[in-house]
C-alpha cells in the first residue's frame, strides 16, 4: 500500500523578533495517520500548528496541507481542516442544536444537511434528551466529544486537537480515543497535540519537539527501542534531558 | 449571506440569554432618561422659603401672594426678626429667606425705589442661582406692572430673549447627551466586550480557523449591535418627545443619518478596544474609562466645552461624542440642515475611518 502524504512540511520557521519559535522543521503525515505531536509547553508545538491551519503566516520555509499551500492558498486550507481547540470551543449559551446549527452553517452547510448531521451525531452520543440542552450545563467529558464530532462536521480530511483531553477523567479519555481510532479508520488524518505521554502510545508516529525543533520522529515502538526505555514517558524525558 | 444570518441568529442567542446585557441595553437607556428627567434637574418647583416681612403693607402683601401664587415657591413660614434667619437655614426646612425692608410701602412711594433682599442657603450653588434669578423674575414682573399704572417711570429694563429654549429646560439638554452616553456605551463596550469574550472562551480561534473571512466575523459580531442601537436611540427620542416634550424641529432622515452615523463611529471605537485587550475586563476598563469618562465629562454634555480650560477644549475636540452632541441639538432644537451641520458631520466620518483602519492594522498585526 503506498501512503499518501496529506501534510507536507519543509523547513518551516517562525520567527518572532529575535526570538525562534520554531526552526526548520520539515515532517510528512501520512493519510488516515493518528499522528502525535509531543512537546513541553514553550517548544513550539502551538506555534507551528498555527502556521499549519492557516492563522499564524510562516516567515520562511513550505507546508503543503491536504494538497495547499499554507501561505497562498489559506482558504481551501481551511476547508478541508477541521480544529477543537484545548478550550473546547462551543457556545456554552447555547443548545447542543444550536452549536451544530451554528457551526455547519459557518462551513457553509445546507440546511438538510445540518438537520442530518445533527440527528446523526446526536444518536452517536446518545445526547437524544439533552439536544435542547444548554451545552454549559453539560459535563466536560461530553463536552469535549461533542466539540469532536462538531469539527468533524464538514467531513474534513484532517482534524487538528489541540490537547483535547485537557483536565478529563482516564475512562472518558479512553472513550474518546475510541473515537478518534474510529474516525481514523473512515480515512481522516489526526493530527494531535498532547501532554499525557500514555497517549503518545496510541498514535500511529509522533513527533517530539524540544526548543523550535523536532527532534525525535517515529512510531512509538521503535522510538522506545531507540533510546531503550520502557515507556514514552522515557523516552521524553532523555530528550529534554539531553538538551539541557 | 446564509451564513451571515446564522451567524447573527447565534449573536442574538448570545444577547437575550445573558441577564446583564438584556439590562445594559435596554434597562439602561430608559433607567438613565428618567433619572435625568424626573430626578436630576435645574428646574426648580415647590422650593419652601421663609418670609420676613418688617413692613407688612399693601405692597408687601401683594408681591408675597404673587409669590404664593407660583408654583416655583411655597411660602413654609414667616419669621419676625432677622435672628431666626440662621436657625431656620440650619434647620434645612427653607431654602430662602426674603426680607422686606421696613416701611417698604413708603421707600417706593417717595424715593421710587424699594429693597427687598434675597437671601439663599448656597450649600447648592445652581439652585441658589436659580432661586434668585426666580424671584427676581417675579418683582421684575410686579414692577413692571406698577409702573405701568403710575406711569412715572423711566427705568430701563433688559429683556432677555432664550430663544431655542424659552424655558430653559434642561431636558433639551438631556435627552441628547443621554442618547449619546448610551449609544456610546452600547455600541462601543459591548461591542468590545462580546468581540473579546469570543477570544476568552478560545471561540474566536475556532472561527478565525473556519473559512470565514476576519471581516465577515467582525461584521457579524458586530452588525446586532447595530440594530439594538438603532432601536436604543428611537427609544430615547420617543421617551423625550412624549414623555417630556423634547422638541423634533429637524428632518427626521438627517436625524437617522447622523445617528446611524455615530453608532459606527462608536462601534469602530469598540473593535479597535477590542483589538488591544484579551479580556473582557480590559475591555470594560478601557471603554469606561477611556470612553465613558471623556463623554460625560469632555463632550459638553454636563460641562460646557466654551467654559474650559483651553488644554482641555483642545482635548475635547478628539471626542466623537462632542460633535455628535452638537448635531444632535442643532437637529432637534435648531431645525438644521445638513448645509449648517456638515463640517461636525466630515469630522465624525473621519473618525470613523480613522478607527477602522487602525483597526484593520493592529487586526493583520495579531494574526501575523
Amino acid at each position: 500500500m503506498t501512503k499518501e502524504k496529506i501534510i507536507a512540511v519543509q523547513n518551516l520557521s517562525k520567527q518572532f523578533g529575535n526570538f525562534i519559535a520554531v526552526n526548520s522543521i520539515s515532517f510528512e503525515v501520512y493519510k488516515g495517520e493518528i499522528f502525535g505531536f509531543l512537546g513541553a509547553n514553550g517548544a513550539g508545538k502551538t506555534t507551528a500548528m498555527k502556521m499549519l491551519i492557516g492563522i499564524s503566516k510562516p516567515t520562511s520555509g513550505e507546508a503543503l496541507v491536504a494538497g495547499f499551500d499554507v501561505k497562498t492558498n489559506t482558504e481551501m486550507v481551511k476547508r478541508s481542516i477541521g480544529y477543537m481547540s484545548q478550550k473546547f470551543s462551543m457556545y456554552d449559551d447555547l443548545t447542543i442544536k444550536e452549536n451544530i446549527t451554528f457551526f455547519g452553517g459557518i462551513y457553509g452547510l445546507s440546511r438538510n444537511q445540518i438537520k442530518e448531521k445533527t440527528e446523526k451525531l446526536v444518536s452517536q452520543l446518545e445526547l437524544e434528551d439533552a439536544v435542547d440542552k444548554l451545552v454549559g450545563s453539560l459535563p466536560l467529558g461530553w463536552k469535549q466529544k461533542l466539540s469532536f464530532s462538531v469539527a468533524l462536521l464538514h467531513e474534513p480530511k484532517i482534524v487538528f486537537l489541540d490537547e483535547p483531553t485537557g483536565g478529563v477523567d482516564p475512562i472518558t479519555r479512553r472513550q474518546f480515543w475510541e473515537m478518534i481510532y474510529a474516525e481514523a479508520d473512515k480515512g481522516t488524518t489526526i493530527f494531535v497535540t498532547t501532554h499525557y505521554m500514555d497517549e503518545a502510545e496510541y498514535c500511529d508516529r509522533v513527533s517530539i519537539m524540544v526548543e523550535g525543533s523536532i527532534e525525535a520522529l517515529d512510531t512509538p515502538k521503535n522510538l522506545k527501542k531507540k533510546y531503550n526505555v520502557a515507556s514514552m514517558n522515557d523516552v521524553f524525558l532523555k530528550l529534554a534531558r539531553n538538551v539541557e | 449571506m446564509k451564513r451571515f444570518i446564522g451567524f447573527v441568529t447565534k449573536e442574538f442567542y448570545h444577547i437575550f440569554r445573558d441577564k446583564r446585557t438584556m439590562f445594559i441595553l435596554f434597562g439602561m437607556p430608559i433607567a438613565q432618561i428618567m433619572l435625568f428627567g424626573f430626578a436630576i434637574t435645574n428646574e426648580i418647583n415647590n422650593v419652601n422659603i421663609a418670609i420676613l416681612d418688617k413692613s407688612k403693607d399693601d405692597e408687601t402683601h401683594k408681591i408675597i401672594k404673587k409669590i404664593r401664587a407660583s408654583e416655583y415657591f411655597n411660602i413654609e413660614q414667616d419669621i419676625v426678626n432677622e435672628n431666626q434667619i440662621e436657625s431656620v437655614f440650619q434647620k434645612g426646612k427653607v431654602k430662602a429667606v426674603l426680607v422686606f425692608e421696613t416701611d417698604f410701602i413708603k421707600n417706593l412711594q417717595t424715593l421710587k425705589q424699594a429693597k427687598v433682599q434675597v437671601i439663599t442657603d448656597a450649600t447648592d450653588p445652581n439652585m441658589a442661582n436659580t432661586i434668585a434669578n426666580y424671584v427676581n423674575s417675579i418683582l421684575l414682573n410686579y414692577t413692571q406692572e406698577i409702573n405701568k399704572n403710575s406711569k412715572a417711570s423711566h427705568l430701563i429694563q433688559t429683556q432677555t430673549q432664550l430663544y431655542y429654549n424659552p424655558e430653559l429646560k434642561s431636558v433639551f439638554n438631556f435627552v441628547p447627551g443621554v442618547m449619546t452616553i448610551i449609544l456610546m456605551l452600547v455600541s462601543a463596550m459591548m461591542t468590545s466586550i462580546s468581540i473579546t469574550r469570543e477570544k476568552e472562551l478560545g471561540t474566536m480561534e475556532v472561527l478565525l480557523v473556519s473559512p470565514l473571512k476576519p471581516f465577515q466575523v467582525i461584521i457579524g459580531k458586530v452588525f446586532p449591535y447595530i440594530l439594538l442601537s438603532i432601536i436604543n436611540a428611537t427609544i430615547i427620542l420617543l421617551l423625550g418627545f412624549f414623555v417630556f416634550g423634547m422638541p423634533i424641529e429637524g428632518n427626521l432622515f438627517l436625524l437617522a443619518f447622523e445617528s446611524v452615523l455615530f453608532i459606527t463611529t462608536a462601534l469602530s471605537l469598540g473593535i479597535l478596544i477590542s483589538t488591544v485587550s484579551n479580556s473582557q475586563q480590559t475591555a470594560m476598563m478601557l471603554s469606561l474609562m477611556g470612553l465613558m469618562l471623556p463623554v460625560i465629562l469632555l463632550s459638553g454634555f454636563i460641562f460646557p466645552v466654551s467654559s474650559m480650560p483651553m488644554a482641555l477644549q483642545i482635548i475635547s475636540n478628539i471626542i466623537p461624542a462632542k460633535w455628535f452632541i452638537i448635531i444632535i441639538k442643532a437637529i432637534l432644537l435648531k431645525g438644521a440642515t445638513i448645509n449648517v451641520i456638515w463640517k461636525e458631520t466630515l469630522i465624525l466620518v473621519g473618525m470613523t475611518v480613522f478607527f477602522i483602519v487602525v483597526s484593520i492594522k493592529k487586526y493583520k498585526i495579531r494574526l501575523e
